[in-house]
């Protein structure tokens, strides 16, 4: 199976696919807001990997063609974001303001959990950019000395635990407009929130697609800044 | 034909952005630089919106499917995560939720403050 795989430009991605049907499939027939298709998805196709012994660095080779669309995807965002352009003007201080609350947010909240548990200085700047865009968030821990597993393994965690519990979160804190909804979202769960945000509605989407670029590079400079005070 | 041409041009600008991923020594990745570009491209009329329309809005709804491997990776790294997992499961979650609240709730009252002010 691990040879097939490793020779095959198709199964990782049909698997990939399929996990995610089986995911979508899964969502519409029970409606739980946990059953998110994402997740289940992601367990699915680990499930696999471990029933059938197929190591990850093969799985992933061969669904290479699935993450080679990633970067094309995220430059895409500009679409919806330009339809919502004279939106976009209109409460230029609103969601300047909402995204970096976001990321201050952020950078606190990790701050003072990190002295709570008594995380190494290590520790604590591979967790800083933990909500904004994988590969910036890779940048930066690496930059500042973290370690970088953990930071992908931490981003995309934040990113899943975005995308299922974003519309319910949104509910129970009471926000009330669909810009602020969007930059809730892209701020604190980047890309992979984003996505969810899209589903919710075209406002959410393109203000979540924003707050992924603004609080992205914000949190570089934030970021670097924070690193000195633990 | 028209969607070879709306993919080779959003390849295009995707190019460009790893040009500027290239050049500048930033940890910036070459998406975000290719997102600003198209956005400028699009606010100058460089290219139209029908140019690029249904292949973007297409890459954009699959886009969920294309974080699955790097996820499914996270078997790779538990090795490291192990010991820092406990603390992990309270660090994550609860951020996640707050900067949800702080960003939401900051642009909520910006918006309402504005709304007010123009009521007046």
């Amino acid at each position: 199976m691990n040879d097939f795989f490793l020779n095959s430009a198709a199964a990782g991605v049909v698997l990939s696919l399929a996990s995610y049907f089986i995911g979508t499939e899964i969502k519409r027939r029970w409606k739980w807001p946990v059953l998110n298709p994402l997740l289940i998805s992601i367990v699915l196709v680990i499930g696999f990997l471990l029933l059938f012994r197929v190591d990850y660095d093969a799985y992933n080779e061969s669904a290479r063609y699935l993450s080679y669309l990633l970067t094309p995807a995220t430059v895409s965002l500009a679409v919806p974001l330009y339809q919502q352009m004279e939106l976009l003007k209109k409460n230029m201080a609103a969601i300047c303001i909402g995204i970096l609350s976001g990321v201050l947010a952020s950078l606190c909240s990790v701050l003072a959990l990190s002295v709570l548990f008594r995380l190494s200085h290590e520790e604590y700047v591979t967790l800083l950019p933990k909500s904004i865009t994988t590969a910036i968030g890779m940048g930066v821990s690496e930059e500042l000395g973290g370690y970088v597993v953990i930071t992908t393994a931490v981003i995309i965690v934040t990113g899943v635990l975005g995308n299922m519990t974003a519309e319910q979160l949104c509910r129970v804190f009471r926000i009330k407009h669909a810009i602020s909804k969007g930059i809730a979202i892209g701020s604190a769960s980047h890309a992979i929130g984003t996505a969810k945000a899209m589903e919710m509605g075209e406002v959410e989407g393109a203000m979540s697609s924003l707050a992924i670029v603004i609080s992205g590079v914000c949190t570089v400079a934030g970021a670097a800044v924070f690193a000195g005070l633990y | 034909m028209k969607y070879i041409r709306q993919f080779g041009i959003i390849l295009g600008v995707t190019c460009a952005g790893e040009a500027c991923r290239y050049l500048i020594p930033l940890p910036v990745p070459a998406g975000i630089y290719g997102l600003v570009i198209l956005l400028a491209l699009l606010a100058f009329k460089v290219i139209r919106l029908e140019q690029v329309k249904e292949a973007g809005t297409f890459l954009i709804e699959i886009m969920p499917v294309m974080f699955i491997p790097a996820a499914a990776g996270l078997v790779t790294s538990w090795e490291q995560i192990r010991g820092i997992l406990l603390p992990l499961c309270v660090i994550v979650p609860f951020t996640t939720g707050f900067v949800m609240f702080a960003a939401g709730k900051a642009t909520d009252y910006m918006i309402e403050k504005k709304k007010g002010k123009r009521d007046e």
